[in-house]
């Protein structure tokens, strides 16, 4: 199939004269839906009078949002809790992509390791934020180590998955060509393993927002998840939701930047590839 | 020397100087690794197997599925090796391949995939490969999509390229695999056609692997026949229709003769196991 042919071309009878409307943008409908949310809201809250230090209203959210960012409290612990995101991210996608490669490589290494790292699946990382906290202060270490033990293991499971990936075929025919092993890594197997790379980075840079935050729950002096635990007790509630505002802007954001590299890097897999039955 | 000189049904009458392989005695079990306890699991894909090929000979293989044939290339490739036996290169050992699937890879544009045995061997300078890429392309027909990526092709013009690829190569032998398997009936026929142009053109060595009888008929110069359990040669059989051949052949009282005779071999093969 040639991209640009209409599909209609592919329907024998039947003009659907449903389809053929025009669709609304999905993220006008979900922004849409988000406004109706908030709208009932804040009426719900002003309607019944809901206390603030319970729930406050959208409206406080964001006065509380604008005030935190104007006097620069908020600017300042976005970007702590920011560098631990980043750095820990990092850690665990160089971690991650060394351990897939030696894993995938040698045969020895994937029979010592594979299957501890299948059992430490089932450890729950969070609990081992209080250790790191312990073991590496209440500074930046220990956040970005959560961090990072948090983000790796989906990022290894989906990069060693990727580096396996390759078609049997595939390597039959770059080897029947004189291909070395350094060959099929660099030419098939590191290819096709990168869009399930890419999965594994969009859990893991989630994820590292949790990482994060759960590590300053535990012992911190700065960050975002240090604002959370006072606000809390100060009951400054409206405080509260706007951190929580930052990070799924910040979880959005880096979602996005994930995205659009995939987009850019694996654009063969995003453009459908033909069934070969087809002639 | 336009005529090569044809090989006997025992596969040893080629002269040295036109050789262009020569299997003595090739035996291939596969003894997968996991089952040392149950040697049920152990096939006998290739039995005793001779066969001697000339330069510029075009041989098919057919055969029911699981007779060995794909075996039999990959032992020729190196793909797999071979338990017993010898295979003697005569013309040279560089082999192209040519698989049922195109395997291209979708990263790729039509042009590097082309180009894919050229970044692994680097036998020509990056600007003449590059000609002989364009060139290969205006011969296959695909010439505008030299820019394109594989998922934007049909399934035939994939294995065009697929087989385009192969010839980059160069190679001294043509390993067809089932290439024309995985394609509807009519660009098959068209695919044929468009082989021989090739093969009457540069004379390669081919061996092709097909389980169309017909197709056998009308491309090759002798057609092996092969039974499975293990995988042997049955027999040999020369194809001598005049050629160039087309499609109009097909029709004609002698090639009739020569698909019943294959036919009724591996009927009477299968029926005796
Ligand atoms: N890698 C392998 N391991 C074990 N058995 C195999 C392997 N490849 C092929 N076989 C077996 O060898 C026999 C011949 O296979 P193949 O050469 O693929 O046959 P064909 O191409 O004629 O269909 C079959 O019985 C098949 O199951
Ligand atoms: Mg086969």
């Amino acid at each position: 199939m040639i991209r640009n042919e209409p599909a209609v071309a592919v329907v024998p009878q039947e003009p659907p004269p449903e389809r053929v409307r025009r669709q609304v943008p999905g993220a006008v409908l979900s922004g849409g839906v988000l406004l109706l949310v908030l709208a009932a809201w804040q009426a719900v809250v002003r309607v019944f009078d809901v206390p603030e230090v319970l729930v406050p209203a959208p409206t406080e959210v964001l006065a509380s949002l604008v005030a935190g960012l104007a006097d620069g409290s908020l600017v300042e612990h976005s970007w702590v809790t920011l560098q631990e995101i980043l750095v820990g991210f990092g850690i665990a996608v160089l971690a991650a992509l060394l351990c897939a490669f030696l894993v995938t490589q040698s045969r020895v290494l994937d029979k010592a390791l594979f299957p501890l790292i299948v059992m430490t699946q089932t450890i729950p990382k969070v609990a081992m934020a209080p250790l790191l906290v312990v073991w590496f202060g209440t500074e930046l270490t220990s956040k970005v180590l959560t961090t990072a033990l948090i983000a790796f293991f989906p990022l290894l499971i989906n990069a060693i998955l990727g580096l396996r990936s390759a078609d049997p075929d595939q390597i039959d025919m770059l080897r029947s060509f004189g291909a070395t092993r350094m060959d099929v890594l660099r030419r098939l197997q590191i290819p096709s393993a990168l869009p399930h790379i890419f999965a594994g980075l969009d859990v893991a840079v989630v994820l590292s927002v949790t990482g994060a935050i759960v590590a300053e729950f535990v012992g911190a002096t700065a960050g975002l998840g240090y604002v959370i635990q006072a606000t809390n007790f100060t009951l400054d509630v409206s405080r509260t939701f706007a951190v929580l505002v930052i990070l799924s802007a910040i979880g959005l954001a880096l979602h996005a930047i994930v995205v659009v590299c995939n987009r850019k890097i694996v654009f063969w897999s995003a453009e459908h590839r033909t069934p070969t039955e087809q002639a | 020397m336009d005529e090569a000189p044809r090989a006997g049904t025992t596969g040893t009458a080629v002269a040295p100087a036109d050789l262009a392989v020569e299997l003595r005695h090739v035996h291939k079990r596969y003894t997968p690794r996991r089952s040392r306890r149950a040697p049920s699991q152990v096939v006998d894909a290739l039995h005793d197997v001779s066969l001697s090929v000339a330069r510029g000979e075009f041989v098919s293989i057919v055969g029911p599925s699981g007779c060995g044939k794909s075996t039999l290339l990959k032992v020729l490739s190196g793909l797999t090796p071979r338990t017993a036996g010898e295979v003697d290169f005569g013309g040279g050992t560089r082999l192209g391949t040519v698989f049922q699937q195109p395997l291209l890879l979708p990263w790729r544009t039509v042009t590097q995939n082309l180009l894919i045995s050229h970044d692994i061997n680097r036998r020509l300078a990056e600007h003449e490969a590059r000609e002989r890429a364009g060139a290969m392309l205006t011969m296959l027909g695909l010439g505008e999509f030299a820019d394109r990526y594989p998922g934007e092709l049909s399934g035939g013009m994939q294995q065009r390229v697929g087989i385009g690829r192969a010839l980059m190569h160069d190679p001294e032998i043509l390993l067809m695999d089932e290439p024309f398997g995985a394609l509807d009936a009519m660009t098959r026929d068209q695919m044929g056609m468009d082989l021989l142009k090739i093969w009457e053109r540069d004379r390669k060595t081919v061996l092709f692997v097909t389980h169309s009888i017909p197709e056998s008929v009308l491309l090759s110069d002798r057609v092996v026949v092969m039974t499975p359990r293990p995988g042997r040669i049955a027999d040999i059989i020369d194809v001598d229709l005049p050629r160039p051949r087309g499609l109009e052949n097909i029709n004609t009282p002698e090639f009739g003769a020569i698909v019943r005779r294959i036919r009724v071999l591996l009927n009477s093969e299968n029926s005796a196991h």
